[in-house]
């Protein structure tokens, strides 16, 4: 039996001025599972996932339609405030973006824009936080030095961090390895595997295996549509559709 | 040789030709009024007043009017230009109207000075009653920079990568607190270089202030905002065209040529090097 849907959209439609990206989703992420979104390029992927914490509000022209519920709440609701859906609704990036600052002062900064300005919490936070992104012995005697001089691997694993630190309920990562190398790639997918245990992931990937991989549902988008949704483990032995089972097995794509 | 390395060569050489052509003019200015201006500057000739209707004596007083006036015109123009290229770069949606803003920034940045002058004294002297003083000189002045400010400021706005502002935006900041701590910072060198640059060359501008507040000799300091001054472009163009015996106080022009040419190259090495030391601050 499936825990209950941590994310659930019902009817979500999106377009880009008059271009439909997103045509009637219905998709539910259940809690404490990591769901996996696969489709060809331009299928809609990253713009589903930047729906979820309305990232795509800064989008000039762009409008959603039907309804995204987070715990059962209309996160486009009257009640819910963006800053706060996007504190509960941590992202990792396609490509690392670190800021421009030392790595400590990188993980500290979600907590210091939400008002944390006591040391002895930044300290703690930023060490359970690189920890958590198995970050920690590697950074532990230079956290003063500008986050740029890591390398892409580590610079990912430090964006998760950052995230880890604000203590999200859902993890949203978009496509988190197409920048780096496959040793870094494992690193991450490790993470990702731990993360469940303390929270709901969507990750966006172009690479079957990855999904195979990380995920326990698995979504499959095309041209702006779910094609087919369930379990990795179903969906990668035996698709219930011919085009999920062509996509999957590099038919095209 | 190939036939395209010679077109290549033949191109890189027009380049360069241009280049030093520029540099070239840049030079002869400069030489020109380094040797008959130099012999003119001494201590006395920076810190005292005119003498003897001009013909001796200092220009203590228009360095003085100058320095004054320009702050007039950064306390209006930097925030102002500031703010304004935050708006537009940050906040307003593109659309006509914003669209429409720019190109009238633009075009007014290509207003001929005097244009500006003559409209300082109807706006500031005549309806504000600011009268012909600092005040309205700093502002006419302040108001032809602005349209320097916020294109520099904007340009360097654009240089942030957009990743910074969502990175921050996802983590829970406010858009305000996304731009105030992972946008500003980085554009701020960008922004004070091309502000400075702007101010440099309000500081050496004639038109805008010889209706609005600039007078062609005064016995005192200036004691006030509301009082008129002596600035050093206005004092130069007076010592090259209007005394009554140009060429007896020739030398002084050239030694006030001199003194404005080094103010504002000053504050142009002054903006390359608030630009490079926040720089490598940001770089830690």
């Amino acid at each position: 039996m499936d825990p209950r849907p941590k994310i659930e959209t019902r009817n979500l439609d999106f377009f880009y001025g008059s271009k439909q990206a997103l045509i009637k989703l219905n998709i539910a992420c259940p809690e404490k599972r990591v769901t996996a979104i696969i489709g060809p390029s331009g299928c809609g992927k990253s713009t589903f996932i930047r729906t979820l914490n309305r990232m795509n509000d800064v989008v000039a022209g762009s409008r959603v339609q039907g309804k995204i519920l987070i715990d059962g709440r209309d996160i486009h609701g009257s009640g819910m405030d963006v800053v706060d859906l996007r504190r509960r609704v941590g992202m990792v990036f396609q490509k690392p973006n670190p800021f421009p600052k030392s790595i400590y002062d990188n993980v500290a900064y979600g907590l210091r824009v939400n008002g944390v300005r006591s040391r002895d919490r930044l300290d703690e936070t930023v060490e359970r936080s690189l920890r958590a992104a198995a970050l920690w012995d590697e950074v532990k005697d230079r956290l003063r030095e500008n986050a740029f001089a890591l390398s892409g691997g580590q610079q990912q694993r430090l964006c998760i961090a950052r995230a880890l630190a604000v203590e999200p309920e859902v993890m949203l990562f978009d496509e988190p390895c197409s920048a780096i190398d496959p040793i870094a790639t494992a690193k991450i997918e490790n993470l990702i595997q731990r993360m469940k245990n303390d929270y709901t992931v969507v990750i966006v990937t172009h690479n079957m295996q990855q999904a195979a991989r990380v995920s326990d549902h698995t979504a499959f988008l095309m041209l702006g549509e779910l094609i087919e949704f369930g379990e990795t483990k179903t969906m990668f032995t035996a698709p219930s559709q011919k085009l999920t089972e062509d996509y999957i097995t590099g038919r095209f794509g | 040789m190939k036939k395209k390395t010679f077109v290549q060569f033949l191109g890189f050489f027009a380049l360069r030709v241009c280049l030093y052509l520029v540099l070239a003019a840049l030079l002869v200015i400069l030489f020109d009024i380094g040797k008959k201006g130099a012999g003119t500057i001494s201590w006395e000739f920076l810190s005292k007043p005119p003498r003897r209707g001009m013909t001796e004596g200092g220009i203590f007083p228009a360095i003085f009017g100058t320095f004054l006036v320009t702050i007039v015109t950064a306390v209006l123009a930097i925030p102002l230009g500031m703010f304004t290229a935050i708006y537009l770069n940050e906040y307003a949606r593109q659309s006509r109207l914003t669209r429409l803003i720019r190109l009238s920034i633009r075009n007014l940045s290509g207003v001929p000075s005097i244009v500006y002058g003559l409209f300082g004294v109807i706006l500031f002297v005549n309806i504000l009653e600011f009268g012909t003083s600092i005040l309205s000189a700093g502002l006419t002045l302040g108001l032809m920079t602005l349209p320097w400010t916020i294109t520099a400021s904007e340009e360097a706005l654009k240089t942030i990568p957009n990743s910074y502002r969502e990175g921050s935006l996802a983590l829970g900041a406010t858009k305000w607190q996304s731009i105030r701590t992972n946008v500003l910072p980085y554009a701020l060198p960008g922004m004070l270089t091309g502000t400075v640059l702007g101010l440099a060359r309000a500081a050496g501008e004639t038109a805008p202030i010889m209706f609005t507040g600039a007078a062609f000799y005064l016995p005192m300091l200036p004691k006030s905002l509301s009082d008129q001054f002596m600035a050093l472009p206005y004092h130069l163009y007076i010592m090259a065209t209007q005394h009554h015996d140009i060429l007896k106080v020739r030398p002084l022009a050239y030694g006030t040529a001199l003194v404005l040419i080094v103010l504002v190259l000053g504050m142009n090495m002054a903006a390359v090097v608030i630009r490079f030391r926040l720089r490598r601050k940001r770089r830690m």
